[in-house]
């Protein structure tokens, strides 16, 4: 198992500027895996999947993936290491300018030459899929958001991505769509066998779904485990995250530079 | 939007910007030789050429035949050399003249050409023999004023020595 | 304290032109990056037609409105001002060489900037804070030859051809004002345009002028919504920017441009 890692961090760090964001990230996302990272927000969540996906580059340390330095490709590898990626966006991202059957098509038409019957084929399978055949020719701004989430899902599926990236998959739904995309996360990682990262804040449901679990704060990996371990886990930090309990290790306030009276001009008076 | 109709309005749309532009080069701009391959060049040298101007037309019998594409001064002998471009179905015989005119009587300056009687024609590049200047209003009025005040002396002197050899 | 605030204009002064500068770079460096993705709107041509659609064919009725008009106005007061020296002959050709010199390409182009400019900048400044564009980049599909370059060329295509319309939807206003409504001669209008319009000289150097117009302008819209802080008010305020400088550059360039041409 331990060789089988299909995504890997060695020793990562990034920041903007001087503002450290990760710090000396090591962890492993095995074949067929479906990995939850979370933390608070603005823990550097998003900016783990960014590294993944090549957006961002790492200035320390090593992003594999299947054996490769995401940081080390040039524009053309990482074009290729991206059809091979699919990622769900927080919001869905579609297109809005086209209706849903070209949002689905979108990754098809540019980089496969099938015919218009086979990506008409494709498409509605991956609608299909995600139980939303029918709504082909609605504009996405007439879909509600759990119907964007799942169509966003299927254009991300469209070409049977080896890794699936979520970004918080289940901020904004009602418990009926979370459920529902909660279900369709954990059919497609098993059906395809896609290695699977999801960033997400939402404790309770991802913790039914996921196979490990990673706790970031800080910038660092404060705990990690599988759903059963986490949930036994006696740490101060990931007990409060867990019950979502206000004040604890992570304070309620910001550290200011300033006590509250020196800010009003009072200190020393 | 089907893409159908998109490709019908641009095609429209396409079609439009070709019409403008053609209306543009045939009725606005009447399409005038240009230096390109079916214009030759002539030079003519004036004396004064006046206000005359490049682009200023050339006109034989008053149809535009070409247009003024260059003025210098020949600084050897102090005359101007104007450079007519002319289009290619006109030719003129060897003997032809220039001459600087203006439309109307404050319009703008052109040059004329009269076509001589010789067989021969001019070659492209050739230089007009037969030139005349533009009439300059300031000159004319000097010389009215000047053969207007010798006419008076004349006539003075006249009277002086009809009065000298009366008595 | 003295020293500070007699210093900050100064300061201010610099840090604007630092600013100018590095935008004029990311510019040029934006441009070479279109240049270098258009293959793929060049190729899939339909990409850009799709875009002509929304920045040219939209535009039309704008043009031809505001053609017409300024033609009329052109023509009414060039009459004024020619009747009193005693060349209201002259209004034909009057009308043709302000239009086509100057009016058309420079009024087209400002046009063109409120009108589809702000459009675009509006429609990529939404898709970068949609995160549509960061989707594109993921799907490993280049936005810069997926959405930008298609755009900047319709611009391109675009521009010319709604100035050339202006153009002789101006002449024909002057023309309804010169001739149908005052009543000057018909043959004289047309032969006198005719006469002082040079095909070469004044018709292509006006549309050339458009084309660096289209370029400027499309250029400067495209960039502003790719370059637009990923918020509804950054949206808004690139949107502003594309007009305000695309006025500003379609005017400078206007007088470099007529200083190099006639």
């Amino acid at each position: 198992m331990q060789n089988d890692s299909f995504i890997e961090f060695k020793r990562v760090s990034f920041g903007y500027g001087d503002r450290l964001i990760l710090q000396d990230i090591s962890l492993k996302i095995d074949r067929g895996q479906l990995v939850a990272i979370m933390g608070g927000s603005g823990s550097g969540k998003t900016t783990l999947l960014r590294l993944i996906s090549g957006q961002i580059r790492a200035q320390e340390g090593q992003v594999l993936v299947d054996g490769r330095d995401v940081g080390r490709m040039n524009q053309r590898e990482l074009y290729q290491h991206r059809r091979r990626m699919g990622m769900l966006f927080q919001f869905g991202a579609l297109f809005t300018d086209l209706p849903v059957f070209d949002n689905v098509a979108f990754p098809i038409r540019e980089h496969t030459s099938l015919s218009p019957q086979m990506v008409r084929d494709l498409v509605l399978m991956k609608l299909h899929a995600v139980g939303l055949r029918g709504t082909e020719a609605l504009m996405p701004a007439e879909l509600s958001g759990g119907m964007a989430r799942r169509i966003a899902l299927a254009r991300a599926i469209a070409l049977d991505p080896q890794i699936m990236l979520y970004d918080e998959p289940f901020t904004g739904l009602d418990p009926i769509s979370l459920a529902t995309i909660a279900l369709l996360i954990k059919k497609l990682s098993d059906a395809l066998g896609t290695s699977a990262v999801m960033v997400t804040h939402d404790v309770h449901k991802s913790l039914e779904i996921v196979d490990y679990v990673y706790f970031i704060a800080g910038g660092k990996i404060a705990a990690a485990g599988t759903p059963d371990e986490v949930r036994a886990s006696d740490s101060p930090w990931v007990h409060q995250f867990i019950h979502g309990e206000a004040d604890g290790p992570v304070h309620f306030a910001y550290p200011a530079q300033q006590s509250l009276a020196g800010s009003f001009g009072l200190e020393g008076a | 939007m089907k893409r159908s109709i998109i490709d019908l309005w641009v095609g429209i749309f396409v079609a439009i910007g070709l019409a403008s532009v053609t209306f543009l080069a045939l009725k606005v701009a009447n399409l005038t030789p240009q230096g390109d391959n079916n214009s030759y060049t002539l030079i003519a040298e004036f004396d004064n050429i006046g206000g005359l101007k490049v682009k200023a037309p050339v006109k034989s019998s008053g149809v535009v035949v070409g247009r003024v594409s260059n003025i210098e001064l020949d600084t050897q002998r102090y005359v101007a050399r104007a450079t007519l471009t002319l289009n290619d179905q006109f030719h003129f015989s060897r003997d032809t003249s220039a001459e600087i005119l203006t439309a109307g009587l404050l319009g703008e300056q052109y040059v004329g050409l009269v076509q001589g009687g010789e067989e021969e024609n001019l070659k492209p590049g050739d230089r007009v023999q037969l030139t005349s200047s533009a009439l300059v209003l300031e000159q004319l009025i000097g010389k009215f004023m000047t053969s207007f005040a010798e006419g008076n002396n004349k006539a003075a002197a006249a009277d002086a020595a009809a009065a000298e050899t009366a008595p | 304290m003295m020293l500070d605030n007699l210093l900050a204009p100064l300061r201010h002064l610099g840090h604007s032109t630092i600013n100018a500068i590095w935008k004029l770079g990311m510019m040029s460096r934006f441009l070479l990056a279109i240049l270098a993705h258009s293959g793929q709107s060049l190729l899939r041509f339909q990409l850009t037609i799709r875009e002509v659609y929304f920045a040219g064919v939209l535009s039309l009725i704008i043009i031809v409105v505001s053609g017409l008009f300024v033609g009329m106005v052109l023509g009414l007061q060039g009459y004024n001002t020619l009747s009193r020296f005693g060349s209201a002959d002259a209004l034909g050709a009057l009308v043709a060489l302000s239009l086509l010199r100057e009016l058309g390409p420079v009024l087209a182009a400002l046009l063109f900037a409120s009108r589809s400019g702000s459009a675009m900048t509006a429609e990529i400044g939404l898709m970068k804070a949609t995160e549509q564009l960061e989707a594109m980049s993921v799907m490993a599909v280049d936005p810069v030859a997926r959405v930008v370059a298609p755009r900047f060329w319709a611009g391109v295509i675009s521009m010319p051809i709604l100035a050339a319309l202006f153009n002789v939807m101006g002449i024909f206003g002057g023309y309804l004002v010169g001739v149908v409504m005052i009543g000057l001669d018909e043959g004289t209008f047309w032969s006198q345009m005719q006469n002082n319009v040079d095909l070469h000289f004044d018709v292509i150097n006006g549309l050339i002028k458009s084309l660096f117009f289209g370029i400027a302008v499309t250029l400067i819209a495209v960039f502003e919504g790719f370059d637009a802080t990923p918020t509804a008010a950054g949206v808004s305020s690139a949107t502003t920017r594309t007009v305000v400088t695309s006025a500003l550059v379609i005017l400078a360039l206007d007088f470099v441009l007529t200083a190099f041409m006639f």
